[in-house]
């Protein structure tokens, strides 16, 4: 090998290093990004579920549970 | 980083014993100052955890000390290139710069094996910053390693007269050091927010069910 050619390698090492440790962080980014979404949509529709299915209302006589309570309390 | 590469590799002129292979000079010296500079601010976070006791030094100091690792890789790496241009052999163990520098960067490599043996927790925590103190011991021997040795192997470009180099080499120099630094700096904000995202995660998760 030549002295040029040894130079190219040199750098050409570090450019593949820096370049795999970057796709490495970008993969590992991405996971976080598809977790974060996940985590939203289990939080998002229980979030709009909990308040009619969980909602009582309380009457004269006892509790009224779910789509009772959503009608007693209109 | 461009142009670190364009003043090393095409304006500084060419040096008249080695020829084209010192160019790579330009390139492994300031990975070698930044792999050394990661592992002090690994030390530095290590001992700021066992003295403020705040965790978040633990992950800085960790993601640190990864910078330097593979900072350290890369050195060993352009280093071995070099030799095996200038001296016809890809490592030498007659060389105390590199001999230490190797266990600089196997201890530290050692330094993940204690990590990831140990459950995640505050002890852990502890254990990796007291071993990230010791290793600090070694940065300045292996730096000067090159000055106390006398085997004159390998190549001694700063002394007490100033660099042994050419204004230009020292201005692609300068730049390139600046470049690498920058560039690890940039490495570590991004290791790090993504660590701190997947612990934040992780706890929400958790608190979620």
């Amino acid at each position: 090998m030549s002295g040029g050619q040894y130079v190219a390698a040199a750098y050409g090492a570090v450019f593949v290093v820096v370049l795999a440790y970057v796709a490495i962080i970008a993969a590992k980014l991405q996971r976080l990004e598809r977790e974060t979404v996940e985590l939203l949509e289990r939080v998002r529709p229980s979030a709009r579920e909990e308040p009619a299915a969980g909602r009582t209302a309380l009457y004269a006589g006892g509790v009224l549970q779910g789509s009772e309570a959503e009608g007693a309390s209109e | 980083m461009g142009a670190a590469i364009v003043l090393g590799l095409l304006v500084a002129p060419e040096d008249a014993d080695q020829g084209i292979s010192q160019r790579i000079f330009y390139i492994h010296v300031p990975i070698a100052l930044t792999s050394y500079f990661c592992f002090g601010l690994g030390a530095w976070k290590a001992l700021l955890l066992l003295w403020r006791a705040d965790q978040r030094y633990d992950l800085e100091s960790y993601v640190a000390i990864h910078q330097g690792t593979i900072f350290g890789a890369l050195t060993l790496i352009t280093g071995s290139i070099w030799a095996k241009a200038s001296w016809g052999v890809w490592w030498t163990w007659s060389s105390n710069q590199l001999v230490l520098f190797l266990v600089l960067f196997l201890f530290y490599c050692a330094y993940f094996m204690l990590r990831f043996s140990l459950e995640d927790g505050p002890r852990r925590a502890r254990s990796s910053a007291v071993y990230a103190l010791f290793g600090i011991v070694l940065i300045p021997v292996s730096f000067l390693a090159i000055r106390l040795a006398e085997d004159f192997v390998h190549p001694t470009v700063f002394t007490r007269e100033g660099p042994q180099m050419t204004a230009t080499m020292f201005v692609a120099f300068c730049v390139s050091w600046a470049a690498v630094t920058l560039l690890a700096y940039v490495l570590y904000r991004v290791e790090l927010a993504g660590k701190r995202l997947d612990a934040g995660l992780r706890e929400l998760r958790e608190a979620i069910g």
